[in-house]
């Protein structure tokens, strides 16, 4: 967790100093009879996000500490059920442009229904089914929100024709 | 008395069949809609915008009034059983409401949010009968001056929600702040903070990309660890017994919601932001004038009352200046906007003279429209508990997907969608190190709000600050900003000496 | 020849070739049909002129079923519109037959002023010029400013405390702004604003001196009494607002429009072109629109195909001047 903290901080200074750096494209002072140009605004704020992580970790070093205990920022489980979660989610988002929300949906539901949940297949592939259906009629149909379809994308034509 | 004959009217008009049928599909569609993490009223307002001119004008806007109330009351839905804000107006009602939902109260938050939002709605539309005309006028004269004084003011009353780390908070506030910067700059029109040259930053960080990847997948990847992929099977039983100890417990939020319904109309009306600085401030009040403010953000049921009386009394106040003077406080009332031009009614100070059918037809219906609203959610509250029985790991890949349709749906761009994944991941990695996050989901609200207008009125006034002192409006509202700015100071010193 | 016998052939001329290019389009009409929701791409944001307009056209064309699959209205304000046209250039697909974007004047002046956005709008393909905007100049009643001559010499008298309210930076109300200060020798403050009703509002409100606002804008106000306008950025005269005088009556010919167009992308199949222009030229004859042009006082007739292309041309080189004049590029 001390560790953590630390990492955290200069991370995010550093973080901090390249928002500086980007806000400064535009003028960043005060222009005359104008008040401050069109980079101060985020120019200055990155330098106030800055000064709070200096000032982190310069209490860090000054011994101060708020967590109590010596519980690990995360441990071997959590770091494990946080990579499946995230890497899943990017797995999914990353798979959109190729199989479209139709293909990542049912593959998500699956990982997450049968390998983490435990479900029976049946459910699974019940959801796996429905979901995607229900979510078609809703938002392309009802509400007219075309979702990205990827590879797929010439298979809903048919499907657009009956009922738009 | 005119105006009781204009609302007796107004009635009628509200009363005929079609336009009640309306208002109640209306306002069920708006519920759902609303309640849907992502989607929120601006989209059942627009998508159902061309279905309109089906039916005369008049049941036209009342159809999409009541869709606005419904979704203003959905919107409490999805903040308290999920923890994901659907809209910029609901973050504030997650601070109490998903606490009282992780401890069993989740009955109690959605009918505490239901009534509040009625008692908000109610009071709003009263007022605005009364007073619609000459509110009309200060509305008028509010002018960027005015508005940053008000954004200061929005941000003294939250400065007491962060955490108690005093960096982290302020760290909070400004990645939030810089955050609103990304985009285009309005007073030099260049665009700026595009980050690798990457188009998407155009359009800016969208407050929905933020808050659907901090509370909605943020909040999923926290469930995750702390239940570590377990089946969670939470029993919550609602009876009719239960339902009548809820309504009772609410007495002790009459002030909180009368305090909420008269803020949030008040900063409604005015030409800036629509809803979201009324619930924000009404919380901090809320919590300000509380004899034990610590309780707030723990699940307080005050914490829920005030910002959903707020931001219904004040989605109410910005059809004022939508009406009167054609100018949006919200996207949603941006799209109602739209639709009266596409009917032919020009908005103006001279609609409620010109338009009496019109006008009254829909401030009737929108008494019409809270009622049902407030029936209609109460109804189904034993359904939005079910979905808490779901096991979450059905739920958690369900409310994913709808995350990423949420946050795909408004610009169509999967940049967002990357954003809000990155946001997601890095939010909670930063949480877990105790760093508030409320702050920053709320200044990429009100920050682009409050650059534009003290550009502006420097602008106007070629450099010197003094405009802020010189116009009373600006004048008064800077002076109770600085009290609320220093408010927790004299607190304290005030408390060190009896001690 | 006659200058009557010459008239007489040109015109003979024009109708066999507008003739031949309808039937043309007919023939091809039938060729696409879009299979799939069109993307109706909207170059500002929710509530300014352009998407109303947009959401005008989208119920028009629900309302007369002139499209088998309804058309999505998409705000991509961001950039002022740079963001819209990056958008449109890199469409590939299905997507090339089945986008089509509502623009204003920023689809001239962002490629000029960011020019490393790669964008040529002259790859565009050009689907229908639905309206010219025109703009006016107004003040507020208060300031008891009843003609031209009178706000010249007001605002020669602020100085720089004249508050010119208008939208956006270098573009449309800025550009005006400008020529009423380099030709009357003014001084006035350009205060920049998200839209044209907030700027609208402002002047009603006394928190700016004068605007440049469009008809549409203003109206409100104006039919209530509370703003007047003094002058027509105009040709001609407006029949709703037949008091303001155009710029050439007062001895400056200056006219200035807004076009309210409906562009496709580059690459889009002659097929699906010849589709959505012939979609518009219904919609543009439409009761709806028509009404909706006398109402908010717009110029300009239908405009498609080369003309479009032509106009765009033009009013590129014109705004490139401008923008230099001004020093913004």
């Amino acid at each position: 967790m001390r560790k953590a903290e630390l990492i955290m901080a200069i991370a995010m200074g550093i973080a901090s100093a390249g928002l500086m750096w980007k806000s400064a494209e535009l003028p960043i002072g005060w222009i005359p009879r104008e008040g401050p140009g069109g980079g101060a605004f985020p120019f200055w704020l990155s330098a106030g996000m800055l000064i709070c992580c200096i000032w982190i970790i310069v209490r860090w070093f000054r011994g101060y500490f708020r967590f109590h205990g010596e519980t690990p920022y995360m441990d071997r489980e959590t770091l494990l059920v946080f990579l499946t979660g995230a890497l899943s989610l990017t797995v999914m988002v990353g798979s959109i442009y190729l199989i479209g929300v139709y293909g990542a949906v049912p593959l998500l539901l699956i990982f997450y229904m049968r390998f983490i949940g435990r479900h029976p297949w049946s459910l699974t592939a019940t959801l796996a089914v429905v979901f995607p259906i229900v979510t078609f009629f809703f938002f392309e149909i009802i509400l007219t929100i075309t979702l990205p379809k990827g590879l797929t994308e010439p298979l809903f034509y048919p499907l657009y024709d009956i009922f738009l | 008395m005119e105006i009781i004959n204009h609302l007796f009217d107004g009635f009628l008009i509200a009363f005929e069949p079609l336009n009640l049928i309306l208002i109640v599909v209306g306002v069920t569609v708006g519920l759902f809609i609303g309640a849907m993490p992502g989607l929120g009223s601006v989209n059942g307002v627009a998508i159902l915008l061309p279905m309109t001119f089906l039916v005369p004008p008049t049941s036209a806007v009342i159809f999409l009034g009541a869709i606005y109330y419904g979704a203003m009351y959905g919107g409490a839905i999805s903040s308290i059983m999920l923890g994901i804000p659907g809209a910029s107006t609901a973050v504030a009602t997650t601070f109490d409401g998903r606490p009282m939902a992780r401890s069993g109260q989740a009955d109690a938050a959605l009918i505490a949010a239901a009534t509040a939002s009625f008692v908000g709605g109610t009071l709003s539309v009263v007022l605005f009968t009364m007073f619609a005309p000459p509110l009309a006028k200060v509305a008028l004269a509010f002018g960027s001056p005015e508005e940053f004084a008000l954004m200061l003011l929005a941000f003294a009353t939250f400065i007491g929600l962060g955490g108690d780390d005093i960096p982290k908070t302020f760290f909070s506030i400004f990645i939030g702040l810089v955050l609103s910067a990304v985009g285009l700059d309005i007073v030099s029109g260049e665009p700026r903070l595009i980050f690798f040259d990457i188009p998407g930053f155009f359009h800016g960080v969208n407050f929905l990309v933020l808050a659907i990847g901090i509370y909605g997948i943020g909040e999923i990847l926290w469930t995750l660890e702390t239940n570590k992929g377990e089946v969670e099977v939470s029993r919550l039983d609602l009876t009719f017994k239960k339902f009548v100890a809820n309504m009772i417990r609410l007495k002790e939020t009459i002030v909180t919601m009368l305090m909420g319904s008269f803020l949030g109309f008040f900063v409604g009306i005015l030409p800036a932001a629509g809803a979201t600085p009324g619930s924000l401030m009404a919380y901090g009040v809320a919590k300000t004038m509380d004899r034990n403010p610590e309780t707030f953000g723990k699940g307080n049921i005050k914490g829920v009352a005030a910002p959903e009386s707020a931001n219904n009394a004040a989605s109410t106040g910005s059809m004022l200046p939508m009406l009167t003077l054609g100018i949006p406080g919200s996207p949603t009332t941006a799209i109602l906007l739209g639709g009266m031009v596409i009917w032919g009614l020009e908005p103006g100070p001279r609609l409620f003279t010109d338009q009496t059918e019109f006008v009254w037809g829909l401030i009737a219906s929108l008494y019409a429209a809270n009622l049902l609203s407030l029936l209609v959610n109460l109804a189904f509250i034993p359904a939005f508990i079910w979905v808490l029985r779901i096991p979450f790991t059905i739920l958690a890949p369900i409310i994913f997907i709808l995350c990423i349709v949420g946050g795909y749906a408004p610009t169509q761009d999967m940049h967002d969608v990357w954003l809000m994944l990155l946001f997601g991941v890095v939010g909670y990695l930063m949480r877990k190190l105790d760093y508030p996050m409320a702050p920053t989901v709320l200044a990429i609200v009100l920050g682009p709000l409050a650059e534009t207008s003290l550009r502006q009125s420097l602008l106007i006034s070629h450099g010197s600050a003094a405009i802020f002192v010189e116009r009373p409006i600006a004048a008064a509202i800077m002076a109770c900003a600085l009290i609320l700015l220093f408010l927790p100071l004299l607190k304290f010193f005030v408390g060190k000496r009896k001690k | 020849m006659t200058t009557l016998k010459k008239t007489v052939t040109v015109t003979l001329g024009a109708m066999v070739l507008a003739f031949l290019s309808f039937t043309q389009v007919q023939i091809a009409a039938a060729d696409f049909e879009p299979k799939k929701p069109v993307d109706f791409v909207i170059m500002a944001g929710k509530g300014g002129g352009a998407d109303k307009m947009a959401r005008l056209m989208q119920t028009i064309i629900e309302k007369h079923e002139l499209s088998g699959k309804p058309f999505v209205p998409i705000n991509k304000p961001g950039g002022s519109g740079a963001e819209a046209l990056i958008h449109m250039n890199n469409t590939s697909g299905a997507a090339q037959d089945h986008t089509v974007m509502v623009t204003l004047n920023s689809f001239y002046t962002t490629p000029l002023r960011q020019a490393n956005l790669g964008i040529d709008i002259s790859t565009f393909t050009p689907v229908g010029r639905m309206a010219e905007d025109t703009f006016l100049l107004w003040v507020n009643k208060d300031s008891g400013i009843t003609d031209f001559d009178g706000f010249v010499a007001a605002a020669k008298a602020a100085g720089e405390d004249w508050i010119m309210a208008g939208t956006g930076k270098a573009q449309e109300d800025q550009l005006i702004t400008d020529f009423l200060n380099r030709t009357y020798d003014l001084n006035m403050t350009y205060v920049p604003y998200k839209g044209g009703g907030r700027v609208a509002k402002e002047l009603a409100g006394n928190n700016a001196h004068s605007t440049v606002n469009n008809p549409s804008e203003q109206l409100g106000f104006y039919e209530a009494g509370n703003t007047v306008p003094l002058a027509a950025f105009t040709q001609n005269r407006l029949d709703k607002f037949p008091d303001a005088p155009t710029m050439g009556e007062l001895g400056n010919e200056f006219a200035y429009y807004m076009q309210r167009s409906v562009v496709g992308p580059p690459g889009m199949s002659a097929e699906a072109a010849a589709y959505y222009q012939a979609l518009f030229a219904k919609v543009f004859e439409t009761e709806e629109w028509q009404k909706y042009r006398t109402d908010k006082s717009l110029y300009g007739d239908f405009l498609t195909g080369d003309a479009l292309k032509d106009y765009w041309m033009t009013e590129r080189s014109i705004h490139e001047t401008m923008l230099k004049e001004i020093g913004e590029i």
